[in-house]
């Protein structure tokens, strides 16, 4: 016959009569240490991070600017619709590092005398650079203010000489997935398309930005070199441009072919037409408690209204 | 059990805990007020989807006593969608009744959250031991409507994303899993009954 002396429970395993008349206390104590560790990892992250980007010579400023108050620079770095480096707001902001914005060539092509391979240094060194504080008003309803550096797309078209059989220009972004992995996912086609009318690329609002801040662009902002059309949804500036090309016909661009009753060609801001799924007429500017009403082409009417004073805009919206 | 039943508590208030701690902090990043829309309505599917599991679960030889902590998940659900149906009309439309009303009746994405919303009222307000009682019977055909608010609800979510429907891709398949379980249980059942 076997006895089995041994105790069931060692000692070492019994909760003391003090722990145990204090396991609320134990048990408040650790979730507020589980919450202070979460709340610590995912809440607060690094503040302004600008001092990392270098600074950009001989900025002047503009004419075309708005006085009004800028976002910070936080705000236009980790807000960003970007989805070569995933859907959501902060994801390019945290993936983009993959991306390497130099050396980098832009590839001009299609009607025009000086078609060829530009480095963005050459594109850009000729030209002088501006500050262009811009509202950028998003499909979504939301706004900014936001200082970009830039020259005007007009200087580069100039440049290269579109033949009259150039009626629209259509611009690429890069296509790696190596470097974007957003584009293993099939949320969008790739690689990114967008187009203007050419009058509308040489309107002097129009600029290829390569700055935020008086410093170089950051990844997630579509660094090297991005377009910016302030009149228009934030969709339709192209981010991290390789292809400039100059076409006959209207290009198809990506929203448009991803939901076509939902995203046209021209998308210029416009109050009084609504995205199928809300409504356009006002929108909160980030860092705003109270919405603002959106404004006819975003507030660049003067600029830009002549442009369209044939066209449809219910129609072509 | 009781224990398991306060810890849970808790841990089912974190989502609060978190935001009301980010929006003191600012630390709810450059939109705070689409976060917490968008916070509220994530946790509000994820308690529906939890409460959903409770039965199926509880065919797991052992976890037969989890179904005392249903009514207090469903609550949840209930408090997640309030939440996030407040912060729709305060923070989001900020009370501009003209433009919810349109939202409601002229937006399916937002007909379906609200209908949702509606449909989980009575299961919140009948959810006490008293109602259970005086409604015998009928409580679990009325409680049912969790079904139709849980697909009302995804679809909800499927219907306000841009493009990528990953997440509300996930809810529906969970979603799926959850109904279809109960479809296959309620089959097995009448088969035995045949026999």
């Amino acid at each position: 016959m076997l006895i089995n002396n041994e105790a069931d429970i060692k000692s070492s395993e019994i909760t003391s009569e003090q722990d145990y008349l204090n396991r609320r206390q134990f048990m408040k104590f650790s979730a507020l240490a589980t919450a202070g560790f979460v709340l610590k990892n995912n809440l607060l992250w690094a503040a302004d991070d600008s001092e990392k980007y270098h600074r950009l010579n001989n900025v002047v400023t503009s004419r075309f600017s708005t006085s009004e108050e800028k976002n910070s620079w936080d705000d236009i770095t980790t807000y960003n619709n970007f989805y070569e480096f995933g859907t959501a707001k902060d994801d390019p902001a945290d993936n983009a590092h993959t991306l390497k914005p130099k050396p980098w060539k832009v590839e001009i092509s299609g009607h025009c005398k000086k078609p060829g391979s530009y480095d963005v240094d050459d594109l850009i060194k000729q030209n002088q650079l501006e500050e262009r504080i811009y509202r950028l008003r998003c499909v979504e309803a939301w706004s900014m203010v936001i200082p970009w550096v830039g020259i005007p797309l007009k200087s580069i078209i100039d440049r290269v000489e579109p033949t009259s059989k150039a009626k629209f220009i259509e611009m690429t972004t890069l296509y790696d997935p190596k470097q974007m992995p957003g584009q293993n996912s099939y949320v969008l086609q790739w690689p990114y398309v967008e187009g203007l009318r050419l009058d509308e690329a040489s309107n002097p609002l129009t600029i290829l930005a390569v700055g935020l801040y008086g410093r170089v662009l950051p990844n997630q902002n579509g660094a090297p070199i991005r377009l910016i059309v302030p009149w228009k949804y934030g969709f339709k500036s192209v981010k991290s441009i390789v292809s400039i090309k100059f076409v006959e016909k209207m290009p198809r661009n990506t929203w448009n072919i991803a939901a076509p009753h939902e995203y046209g060609f021209y998308a210029n801001v416009n109050p009084g037409v609504d995205h199928p799924r809300w409504s356009q007429a006002r929108e909160r500017r980030l860092g705003e408690f109270f919405k603002r009403e959106t404004l006819m082409f975003n507030g660049y009417g003067d600029q830009v209204a002549h442009m369209y004073k044939d066209l449809d805009l219910k129609k072509w919206f | 059990m009781r224990l398991i039943k306060i810890f849970i508590f808790f841990l089912s208030l974190f989502p609060t805990f978190y935001l009301v701690y980010g929006t003191f902090t600012d630390n709810l990043g450059a939109n705070p007020i689409e976060k917490i829309l968008h916070e509220t309505g994530f946790w509000a599917l994820i308690f529906l989807m939890i409460t959903l599991s409770v039965t199926p679960l509880r065919k797991i030889k052992g976890l037969n006593k989890i179904i005392n902590l249903r009514r207090m998940l469903g609550l949840f659900a209930f408090f997640y969608v309030v939440l996030h149906f407040l912060v729709y009309l305060g923070l989001d439309r900020l009370l501009d009744w003209d433009e919810i009303v349109k939202d409601i009746t002229k937006r399916p994405y937002i007909t379906v959250g609200f209908s949702a919303f509606l449909m989980l009222i009575p299961l919140a307000v009948t959810s006490t031991k008293g109602w259970m009682k005086k409604l015998g019977k009928r409580w679990q055909k009325l409680h049912r409507l969790i079904y139709v608010a849980g697909v009302l609800g995804v679809i909800h979510f499927w219907w306000l994303v841009k493009k990528d429907i990953t997440d509300p891709l996930i809810f529906a398949i969970i979603l799926t899993g959850l109904l279809g379980i109960r479809i296959y249980f309620a089959l097995v059942k009448k088969k035995h009954l045949k026999v």
